[in-house]
C-alpha cells in the first residue's frame, strides 16, 4: 500500500512540469475565455463588467463576423478535397515505381518546410498586376490582366490555392506512409488479375486508405481554422473583407482593435469548431484505429 | 487442353489494355512531372529574382548576369543577423524543453499505473486539437502578467510542453519489452536510470523524427512571436521578414526575395541534404 503510494506520486512529479505547461497556455485559458466572453472589454480606468450575453449579441450582429465565417467555410470546401485529391495522387505517383521519383518527392514535400510567410511574398509577386507571373502567362495566352489579391470576387480563390501548394505535399506523406505498408500481395494479384490501375485503386487502395483519410481530413479541418499566416502577409483579410477568415478577424480584434471581450466571443467560437472536430474525430477515428 | 485456350485468351485481353496502359503511364508520369514543376516553381522563381540584378525581376533573359548584390542589401537593410541568432536560441530553446518535458511525462503514461491516468491523458491529448494559439488572446494577458512579453523565452514558454511528443513518446515507450526492463531493475537500477538507458536510447529514431517535426514547426511559426516580439531583440526571422517586407522597400522583389531565400536558407539545405530523413521522419510521426 505504501509501496503503490510512493509509486503514485513518483508518476505524478514525472507529469507535474508538463501539466504545468499545458494548464497554463491550454487549460486554464480555455476556461478563462469562457469567463472574459461574458465581460465587458477592460478600458482605461474602466475594469471589466458582466455583461451576460451582449458580446454574443455583438458578434451575431457583426457583419464582418458572418463574412469571415462564410469565408472560412468555403476556404475549407475548397482546400480540404482538392488537396486530399492531390495528396492521394502524389503519393501514388511517389511509391510507383516513376522516372525521376526521388525528384518528385523532394518537388512536393518542399512547401511543407519552407515558412508559410516567407513563401507568401513570393506568391504575392506571382500574383501582381500587370507584370505578375500568372499575369504574364494569361497576358501571353489574350486574356487580359487579374487583380488577384485586390478583386474581392477572386482574393479568396488565390489565397485557396496557396493554401493547398501549401498543405498537399505535407498529406501525401501520411499516404505514402499507408500505401509502403499494404501488402504487396494485393498489386500482385491485381496484376494477376488484370485489372487497370485505376480499378486497382479505387476497388483496393482508395478502401484501404480509408482511416489514413480520416486522419488527414481531420487534420486538414483543424488547418482550415488555423492557417492565417498568409493572409496577414498577402491581403490582411481585404479588400472588403473578402479573404477575412475566423483566426484572422479574432487575430484583428485581439491585437489590432484591443477589444478583449469580443476576442473572446470569437475565441469561443474556433473552440467550439475544433470541440465538434475532435468529437468526430472521436467517434469516428477511434471506432476504426486502435492505438 | 481447356486451361490452355483459357490462359491464351487472357494473354490476348491483357495485350491491348497494355498498350493503352503504357499511354496512360507516360500521361501519368508527365501529369507527375507537370505538377512538380508547378510545385517548385515558386522557389524556382525567387532563385531567379535574388540572384539576378532587379531589372530582370520580371523578365527571363538566359544570359543576365549573377549577382549577390540582392543579398547583401537585404542583408544590410534589416538586422537579419539578430534575427537568425533569435530564431537559432528560440527553436533549440524549445526543443530542448520538449525533449526534457515530454520525455518525463510519456515515461509516467508508459510505465506507472495511477489514479486518473486516463483522465489526464486525455487532458493532454486535448492540445493536439486547441494550439496555444488559438488562445492568443487569453495567452498574451498571461504573458503580460509574468512580465515576458516581447522575450524569447516569452515567446517559447507556450510550446514547452507538447501532447503530440507525449504521445508519440509514450507510444514508443510502450512497445518496448518488458524484459529489458525487469533485467534493468534486477540489476538495481533506478527508475530514472532505467529511463535514460533503457527507454531513451531505444526511442532514438522517435527523438529525431520529433525533433525535426518540432524545428521545422517553429522555425516557421509565425502568429504567435508577431503577437509576443515587438523589438529586434525578441524577433525571430519569420517576423522579422515580415516587417522587413511590409515597410516601404519601393518594392524591391530582387531584394525581397533574396531576403525570403535567406530566411528560409538553413531550413532549404537542412531538408535537400537529409531529405530521406525529413521525410521519413514525418512519416513516423505521422503513422499513429
Amino acid at each position: 500500500m505504501h509501496h503503490h503510494l510512493v509509486r503514485n506520486i513518483y508518476a505524478y512529479l514525472l507529469l507535474l512540469p508538463a501539466f504545468i505547461f499545458l494548464v497554463g497556455f491550454t487549460h486554464y485559458p480555455a476556461i478563462a475565455t469562457l469567463l472574459d466572453s461574458f465581460m465587458s472589454t477592460p478600458r482605461a480606468g474602466r475594469s471589466a463588467v458582466f455583461v451576460g450575453m451582449q458580446n454574443y449579441e455583438d458578434m451575431l450582429a457583426d457583419p464582418v463576423f458572418w463574412k469571415s465565417v462564410v469565408n472560412n467555410f468555403w476556404f475549407a470546401v475548397a482546400t480540404i478535397p482538392v488537396s486530399i485529391a492531390l495528396s492521394v495522387g502524389m503519393a501514388l505517383w511517389v511509391n510507383d515505381k516513376i522516372a525521376g521519383r526521388s525528384f518528385l518527392r523532394m518537388a512536393y514535400f518542399l512547401p511543407t518546410v519552407l515558412p508559410m510567410i516567407a513563401v507568401a511574398n513570393i506568391w504575392i509577386f506571382f500574383y501582381t498586376p500587370g507584370y505578375g507571373l500568372i499575369n504574364q502567362i494569361i497576358q501571353g495566352l489574350g486574356f487580359s490582366s487579374q487583380n488577384w489579391l485586390g478583386d474581392p470576387n477572386l482574393v479568396l480563390g488565390s489565397v485557396i490555392v496557396v493554401a493547398i501548394w501549401k498543405e498537399a505535399g505535407f498529406f501525401m506523406i501520411f499516404y505514402l506512409a499507408a500505401l509502403q505498408a499494404l501488402s504487396p500481395s494485393y498489386k500482385e494479384a491485381a496484376q494477376i488479375e488484370g485489372a487497370s490501375p485505376w480499378y486497382f485503386f479505387r476497388r483496393v487502395q482508395w478502401p484501404l486508405l480509408m482511416p489514413t483519410t480520416i486522419f488527414v481530413l481531420v487534420n486538414a479541418l483543424i488547418n482550415a481554422f488555423r492557417m492565417v499566416d498568409h493572409i496577414i502577409v498577402m491581403t490582411k483579410g481585404g479588400p472588403d473583407n473578402a479573404s477575412s477568415l475566423i483566426l484572422f478577424y479574432l487575430y484583428e480584434v485581439g491585437f489590432k482593435f484591443w477589444d478583449q471581450g469580443y476576442a473572446s466571443v470569437l475565441t469561443i467560437v474556433l473552440l467550439v469548431i475544433l470541440a465538434v472536430i475532435g468529437l468526430l474525430q472521436f467517434f469516428i477515428l477511434d471506432r476504426r484505429t486502435h492505438y | 487442353m481447356h486451361g490452355s485456350t483459357d490462359s491464351k485468351e487472357r494473354t490476348a485481353v491483357s495485350q491491348k489494355p497494355l498498350t493503352i496502359s503504357t499511354f496512360g503511364a507516360r500521361l501519368s508520369t508527365f501529369a507527375a512531372w507537370l505538377l512538380a514543376v508547378l510545385w517548385i516553381m515558386p522557389l524556382l522563381y525567387a532563385m531567379w529574382a535574388a540572384f539576378h540584378p532587379s531589372e530582370f525581376a520580371t523578365k527571363l533573359v538566359l544570359d543576365a548576369p549573377l549577382t549577390f548584390e540582392n543579398f547583401i542589401a537585404a542583408w544590410d537593410a534589416a538586422p537579419f543577423a539578430s534575427y537568425f541568432l533569435n530564431t537559432t536560441l528560440l527553436v533549440s530553446g524549445i526543443l530542448c524543453m520538449q525533449l526534457l518535458v515530454c520525455t518525463l511525462a510519456a515515461y509516467a503514461f508508459a510505465r506507472y499505473e495511477f489514479a486518473g491516468k486516463n483522465i489526464m491523458f486525455s487532458l493532454v491529448l486535448i492540445q493536439l486539437m486547441v494550439m496555444p494559439e488559438i488562445l492568443i488572446v487569453r495567452n498574451y494577458q498571461t504573458l503580460t502578467k509574468l512580465g515576458l512579453v516581447d522575450t524569447l523565452f516569452g515567446i517559447g514558454l507556450p510550446y514547452f510542453a507538447s501532447a503530440f511528443a507525449i504521445f508519440l513518446l509514450r507510444q514508443t515507450f510502450k512497445t518496448i519489452p518488458k524484459e529489458l526492463v525487469e533485467a534493468a531493475v534486477m540489476e538495481g537500477a533506478s527508475q530514472m536510470q532505467i529511463l535514460r538507458h533503457v527507454y531513451v536510447p531505444l526511442a532514438k529514431p522517435v527523438y529525431l523524427a520529433f525533433a525535426l517535426v518540432s524545428v521545422s514547426y517553429h522555425w516557421n511559426n509565425f502568429l504567435w512571436p508577431l503577437v509576443v516580439s515587438n523589438s529586434v531583440s525578441s524577433r525571430p526571422l519569420t517576423v522579422g521578414l515580415q516587417v522587413f517586407s511590409s515597410t516601404d522597400q519601393g518594392i524591391d522583389w530582387s531584394i525581397i526575395t533574396a531576403a525570403t531565400l535567406m530566411t528560409s536558407g538553413p531550413l532549404l539545405i537542412g531538408f535537400l541534404i537529409f531529405q530521406r530523413q525529413f521525410v521519413q521522419s514525418f512519416m513516423r510521426a505521422g503513422i499513429k
